[in-house]
């Protein structure tokens, strides 16, 4: 009987996967898998089975941003030396410099996950990103956190091993976790540490030992103060034998990269930790412990486990869907993709994002974001909501943000709460992120009912109910302001 | 809003409905305040409390050991960093505490862990996930009227304010709070979404701490220009206002100084330093300055060698300031064993970070600590 049981889940499975995955299904899958759609993208997708839209999902991955950096991505960087011969306002100059490329950068991105043919591609790019948590608050060089983000993109579909390796050797990233200047006579011990904790392993699975010995094995990746590249030295490498996690040799860093990648926990925690980003909260082990197989299987192809999870089960369930808070960035993009928003100017949005929590190419440390509950409490739940409220009130301030001339990097480095940095932000440069009601409405289609919309915009019910005959901008604007607009 | 529209309000907040009933029991009528302040990135300890007479200091720090002549002397072997400078007033008033060595047994050397440690008051092999504040007052509520249990000031996560049994805002200030309060709604739906119900949560908070808190006083005393001086400044105000808050925690940081630790770890200290001061001016003026108490903490302190990048790695227990009108002054704990590293080259604790925060929980609030902490921790005499 139990046997039948479960060859009749399996067809009801199979069944469920070769329907097509409906206006709902869609909605889910390209909210989750990039960052909110449009009532186009969902339609297209809507008719499509499961497999189909996975795959197209997947087949769509790029490895190079479809938008052009910004030009100061190509400059030479200004060497150390140079630096420190600067007079201390030449010096204090060049930091301006530097965070108003870091904010050129941060809106490049943000247009780039607006304006992608791949928001996977982004999705993954940035989940990378707070994997290898890296920030421009301790690294400064905009050039060498631009490299970094091309990186993340290259192999955000692509091949874990080869992500960890390169990413270990990434300048960024060398900088961030001090590596760079770890020598043999005293190793420094934060990179060691974090590859195994936070990149690969996991808490409690290897020792104060394991880290000391790792940290001799990097001694000497380091950093080429001229150009900003790469640069291993060889004075600088302890060459003695080490013993990682049981592996006794003349380990290097690439060794101990391999020793963490033979580790069966490696996959069971990226595994666990896809299933936080796109399925629920609460990663269900006998899943993950499946998923990590065929991240294994695959020797850390991406693909492979991606395509796993969007065909899953659990992914699917209705159990899942609107489980998960909302991250500032797809409050931000998502809001822009869903009510068809294109603004010329992406700084406000990078504003936005920081001043809600998701300041990018800043995590707050090396962990990342610590996203879920943690991004709503009463200072970012009032800041969301004072962003939609801005995209509902455009047209009327347009006149008086042309007016604000007022440079957006001082709003973004000013050391302000979210409310006021918001306050700031709405005042200035906000003035083309209007909601166009009419030509929104009338992109839906005659079908387009208050169900319908309700259905679009939210991941939910309302939380608090909408009366039926509310209708238009003003339900949109309803839909937006409700508790359930922040889940997805 | 009186307190039986409060205890409507509440009961109506989705997991709260209970607490509020007990909340009128047991209602203390008042509460004193603690501001928790969070050097975050693991501030050194060594650096900040100077041991400067134990001559293994110098040994172990040849570039970063503060001269003797430039540290600012308290007692014959024990000193402030030169930019603590501005301290040696509430010490000399007897205000300032010094708590040497916190730290716990089997210390765990990963920011993120500790953290949780320090926020959950947890021993080093438990996971629990709320925070100790938390747990305290949903044991021992706050009287009805506060206009919140605890706020968070300038962002950095709700830390041991985390919980469900407790009402905590986060904000940049109440001027700023009241003006966007507006945007929320009281909600009434309850919903099995965790998601969903915390949302719902935070909305209510909003709108029920919004009718309590009053609109910004001015203080003759002047803030530092900066984020910290900013919050300190809040913390100000919060202290001030009519109803209640019973715990303000505020953040400052990095100080996760692996690499060219000098300069930074003496800007950092005169931030903290100058915006405690002007804080102090403002609790004085308000009236708050006797019944409120400062303390800091950290997910550990600093290895006492220094490393070859001029900074100094993860280490393990620290020295902790505590500061306020109800303070005994004066040196608790013990000195730092230099003698007596672990294998990581870290010190042993003198203080289990438990018994420093029964000491809040009990002797600053009459709060049973035992049951909060999970275990018996003896209350150190500061307050």
């Amino acid at each position: 009987m139990r046997s039948i049981l479960a060859v009749l889940a399996v067809f009801a499975s199979l069944g469920a996967q070769a329907q097509a995955i409906g206006y709902e299904g869609a909605r889910h899958l390209l909210d989750r898998a990039g960052f909110g759609a449009s009532d186009a993208d969902v339609r297209e997708y809507a008719a499509l089975d499961r497999a189909h839209a996975v795959g197209r999902l997947l087949d769509g991955a790029r490895r190079e941003a479809a938008t052009p950096p910004p030009a100061f991505v190509n400059d030479a960087i200004v060497p150390r030396r140079a630096i420190r011969a600067m007079a201390p306002d030449e010096r204090k100059a060049l930091l301006r410099t530097y965070v108003r490329q870091g904010l050129e950068l941060r809106a490049w991105w943000l247009g780039e996950m607006l304006a992608t043919p791949s928001p996977l591609t982004e999705r993954m790019t940035l989940f990378w990103h707070n994997h290898f948590a890296t920030s421009q608050q301790k690294v400064k060089l905009p050039q060498l956190m631009y490299r970094q983000n091309v990186l993340l993109r290259r192999e955000a579909l692509g091949n874990f091993a080869t992500l960890l390796h390169a990413v270990a050797k990434d300048p960024a990233m060398l900088l961030y976790l001090d590596n760079a200047r770890s020598r043999r006579e005293a190793p420094n011990e934060n990179f060691a540490r974090e590859v195994m904790e936070l990149f690969t392993l996991g808490v409690g699975h290897y020792g104060e030992k394991d880290v000391k010995e790792a940290a001799r094995a990097f001694t000497g990746w380091s950093v080429d103060p001229q150009t900003g590249a790469y640069r291993y030295r060889p004075f600088f490498h302890d060459a003695g034998e080490k013993v990682v996690l049981g592996h006794r040799g003349e380990l290097g860093g690439d060794d101990v990269i391999d020793i963490l990648l033979e580790r069966p926990e490696t996959a069971r925690f990226i595994a666990a930790k896809l299933w936080r980003e796109f399925v629920s909260p609460t990663p269900d082990p006998a899943e993950v412990e499946r998923w990590a197989a065929v991240f294994r299987d695959s020797r850390y192809e991406v693909k492979p486990l991606l395509r796993a999870i969007f065909m899953s089960d659990a992914f699917w369930s209705p159990d899942h869907r609107a489980t998960l808070v909302k991250a500032p960035v797809d409050v931000v993009v998502g809001t822009l993709r869903l009510l068809d928003i294109h603004p010329a100017d992406l700084r406000p949005a990078a504003v936005a994002c920081a001043a809600l929590g998701q300041n990018l190419f800043a995590p707050p440390n090396v962990k990342g974001w610590p996203g879920g509950d943690a991004w709503i409490d009463s200072a970012t739940l009032l800041g969301r909501r004072q962003f939609v409220e801005r995209l509902f009130r455009g047209a009327q301030a347009d006149a008086m943000a042309a007016a604000a001339e007022r440079p957006m990097e001082a709003a973004a480095a000013a050391p302000r709460g979210p409310a006021e940095r918001m306050a700031r932000l709405l005042d200035r440069g906000m003035g083309s992120y209007a909601f166009d009601a009419k030509r929104w409405s009338d992109s839906l289609g005659a079908d387009a009912d208050v169900r319908h919309i309700d259905r679009l915009v939210l991941a939910a019910a309302p939380a608090d109910p909408i009366p039926a005959q509310l209708a238009g901008a003003p339900r949109v604007h309803a839909l937006v302001a409700d508790p359930a607009f922040q889940l997805k | 809003m009186d307190r039986r529209d409060f205890l409507k309000l509440s009961a109506l907040v989705p997991f709260a409905g209970v607490p509020a009933f007990a909340r009128a029991a047991l209602d203390p009528g008042t509460r004193k305040l603690l501001v928790l302040v969070e050097l975050k990135g693991g501030n050194d300890g060594l650096n900040t409390v100077i041991p400067y007479a134990d001559p293994a200091y110098a040994a172990l720090r040849p570039k970063l050991a503060i001269p003797r002549d430039q540290v600012v002397q308290l007692t014959e072997r024990v000193g402030l960093h030169p930019s603590l400078a501005p301290l040696r007033g509430p010490w000399d008033a007897r205000e300032l505490a010094i708590v040497q060595g916190v730290g716990y047994p089997d210390p765990n050397l990963s920011h993120f862990r500790s953290i949780e440690i320090w926020d959950t008051a947890c021993a080093s092999d438990q996971y629990l996930d709320e925070g100790w504040i938390a747990r305290a007052f949903a044991r021992s509520p706050c009287p009805a009227g506060f206009a919140a249990d605890g706020v968070v000031v300038g962002g950095g996560g709700m830390g041991p304010l985390a919980g469900r049994g407790i009402r905590a805002l986060a904000l940049a200030s109440p001027e700023q709070f009241l003006r966007n309060a507006r945007l929320a709604h009281p909600e009434t739906v309850r919903t099995p979404n965790p998601a969903l119900a915390h949302i719902l949560r935070v909305e209510n908070e909003v709108t029920v701490s919004a009718g309590r808190l009053a609109a910004a006083r001015s203080f003759a005393a002047e803030f530092p220009p900066g984020p910290f001086g900013n919050a300190a400044g809040t913390a100000a105000q919060l202290a001030a206002n009519p109803a209640g808050i019973a715990v303000v925690r505020l953040s400052l940081g990095s100080f996760d100084t692996h690499a060219n630790q000098q300069g930074t770890h003496a800007n950092l200290l005169r931030q903290l330093a100058a915006g405690l001061v002007a804080l102090k001016a403002a609790l004085v003026e308000a009236g708050r300055w006797k019944t409120t108490v400062i303390a800091t903490y950290a997910e550990f302190g600093r290895r006492p060698r220094e490393n070859e990048s001029g900074g100094t790695d993860h280490g393990t227990a620290s020295a902790h300031l505590v500061l306020g009108g109800g303070v005994k002054g004066g040196l608790y704990g013990a000195a730092p064993a230099l003698d007596r590293l672990d294998g990581n080259g870290n010190l042993a604790h003198a203080v289990d970070f438990r018994a420093y925060y029964a000491s809040f929980l009990e002797r600053w609030w009459g709060i049973d600590a035992a049951p909060v902490l999970g275990g018996k921790f003896a209350p150190l005499a500061f307050v």
